[in-house]
């Protein structure tokens, strides 16, 4: 009561006075937040930017002391050495990029093909006791994978699948099937389920219905989803490393982890590899980056 | 989604009404076994890769198995188990594990809020903050494993040489007892600060705007605002993340496997570490189960109550 006699009262001068103060003050907390907001965004950033910088310097820059920020000879020789070997032929890392391009591929148009007829059942159909299967679901996928691992490589060494692409594809195909029925599940209840009970009142069966009517509006989210899966195998280390161990068949992470395990490290050409190996991923996380919050929480949280 | 709103009202409700009864019988029929026949195969390769492997290891968890001297198992019934609950060596990595946990998340819950919540004040350039800051999320831990240790490194790493151009001391982050342990905290926390960031920023953008609007009106101090609009709204949806970060930090072994692989000593040893090297290293398989049998355990239980938080957010 008092507040709005007050306010009614004497509206100009209180108006008048505080206002300017409180915009110089308020201008000038948002440089702080400003300040603050790039100081962060250059820590975060700087790793990266030094990696790109390493990728790019000859060998004695690489290892100078103190650090070279600024002036160092450009040269794109670890670039070369990523993908060719010293006596001229591929190199193994280059041999492992493309089985990563393989597994990754492979194990994401399996989860999908698994995964979005699945997503579509779980979305459409009254099934028994659906919500604990999709939470039964979501909860494999949190499993520790060192504990997976070890069961896994028994089993595989019994059916032969240890040091194949096969097992890993199996492997990440299964990792990526619960995460993508949940993205898909959000996707397909935005398709309203009327267009599938229209199609067929029109006579198409429930089956031609979905694949007439809902999946072709469902293509935007399947390619979301296929992309995250595909950031997922890509980026795998724990299962690469423990089920293989041949250079033909390994993919990029243990590859490239592998690259210090002498007693000398080209600093150089790690850093070269990781580039090459990152940006990919990069590109990609910046397609679907309207769907990033979805993605990363395994499609459980939909903004 | 947004454009597909206005075409679902102006579908007309007679559609279901319109069906025979008897037809919708024989249609939900058939719908039963189309919904088994494109559940089945997903939940088929589920059981095979991750339920499956899981009932092994809690069989041999009951066993003296060893993958490498082979051999028939024998039942050795809890006795994996009461050793594993017993030995100080796991008690010692269980309180690395809690240590590293706990700091890394508390880290980057605090850090991910405060860039989340400066990045929501802006109206320009929103987009370009939150794409640079996402950056690390989207690396492999081995990239980002590999470039901290070459960084950190204690002669030619540029984070020693940052701290000697500013005339502080250098620092061996990844060879000393008790900095490695920090340094993993500190990878952890740089990678996965933009996780945070990026739920709390979806929390906070969905805080509609009148209620700020009329907490001005009501002159309600910034602060009062920040704790009686902005954080209850988007609390629900940051503890998410939080026991999201948690269940990942608790599992993690690759970070540490290429970055301190485990040392030195066993300063950075977590769980998921120590059970790498009963496994693999010494070959103790059965021991190795029910180490991570006890593991799945705490998993779990942290996974019931994230999708409990999970539902109660769904519901809401």
């Amino acid at each position: 009561m008092a507040v709005s006699v007050d306010e009614a009262v004497s509206p100009g001068p209180v108006r008048d006075h505080p206002a300017p103060t409180r915009r110089r003050s308020g201008r000038g907390r948002s440089v702080l937040e400003l300040a603050l907001l790039v100081v962060l965004a250059a820590v975060m950033l700087f790793p990266a930017l030094w990696m790109l910088e390493t990728s790019i310097k000859e060998n004695r820059d690489v290892y100078a002391i103190p650090a070279k920020f600024f002036d160092f000879t450009v040269t794109l020789d670890h670039f070369r050495d990523v993908f060719v070997a010293p006596d001229g032929g591929r190199s193994a890392l280059s041999v492992s990029f493309l089985n990563s391009v393989v597994v990754a591929g492979v194990s994401t148009l399996l989860a999908t093909v698994l995964g979005v007829p699945a997503a579509w059942a779980y979305s459409r159909f009254s099934v028994k006791a659906k919500k604990d299967q999709l939470f039964f679901i979501l909860s494999t996928r949190f499993m520790p994978p060192v504990v997976v691992v070890i069961p896994i490589f028994l089993m595989y060494r019994q059916v032969g699948l240890i040091d194949s692409k096969l097992g890993l594809i199996l492997i990440y195909a299964a990792f990526n099937v619960p995460f993508t029925i949940w993205m898909m599940k959000g996707f397909v209840d935005e398709v309203p389920a009327e267009y599938e009970d229209a199609a067929m009142l029109d006579g198409y069966t429930r089956l031609q219905a979905f694949r007439k009517f809902t999946l072709p509006l469902l293509v935007p989210g399947i390619a979301a989803t296929a992309v995250f899966a595909l950031i997922f195998s890509w980026n795998e280390f724990v299962f690469a490393i423990f089920l293989t161990s041949s250079d033909e068949v390994r993919t990029a992470p243990p590859a490239i982890a592998g690259l210090i395990g002498g007693t000398t490290v080209d600093w150089g050409l790690v850093a070269a590899a990781s580039v090459v190996f990152a940006l990919p991923v990069l590109v990609f996380a910046y397609l679907v980056r309207k769907h990033l919050v979805a993605g990363v929480t395994l499609g459980a949280v939909r903004r | 989604m947004s454009d597909t709103v206005p075409l679902t009202t102006d579908n007309p409700g007679p559609v279901a009404s319109a069906t025979p009864p008897a037809r919708g019988r024989s249609r939900w029929l058939s719908d039963r076994r189309l919904a088994v026949a494109f559940i089945a195969p997903a939940l088929l390769l589920l059981l095979a890769m991750s339920v499956f492997p899981l009932l092994w290891a809690l069989y041999l968890s009951f066993t003296d198995y060893s993958a490498t001297r082979g051999g028939p198992a024998h039942f050795v019934w809890f006795e994996n188990y009461t050793a594993i609950l017993t030995s100080a060596q796991v008690h010692l990595r269980a309180l690395t594990t809690l240590i590293y946990v706990v700091g890394a998340v508390v880290l980057q819950t605090v850090l991910g809020f405060t860039i989340a919540y400066l990045i929501s004040r802006r109206t320009h350039g929103r987009g370009l903050l939150t794409t640079l800051f996402l950056v690390p999320m989207m690396l492999s831990p081995v990239v980002v494993g590999l470039f901290w240790r070459f960084m950190l490194d204690a002669q030619f790493g540029v984070i020693n040489s940052i701290l000697g151009s500013l005339g502080l001391g250098q620092v061996e982050w990844l060879t000393q007892q008790r900095t490695a342990l920090i340094s993993l905290i500190v990878v952890d926390t740089w990678q996965w600060t933009p996780f945070i960031m990026l739920i709390a920023l979806a929390g906070l953008t969905a805080v509609p705007k009148y209620l700020y609007e009329a907490a001005s009106i009501d002159r309600a101090s910034e602060w009062f605002r920040f704790r009686t609009i902005t954080l209850p709204l988007v609390w629900p949806l940051l503890l998410i993340a939080v026991l999201f970060r948690a269940i990942e930090a608790f599992r993690l072994f690759d970070l540490v496997y290429i970055l301190t692989n485990g040392g030195p000593g066993v300063s950075t040893e977590t769980l998921s570490f120590h059970v790498y090297k009963v496994a693999f290293l010494g070959f103790n398989t059965g021991t190795a189960s029910a180490y991570g049998i006890l593991m799945v355990l705490v998993v779990i239980v942290l996974t019931q109550l994230y999708l409990r938080y999970l539902n109660k957010l769904k519901e809401d």
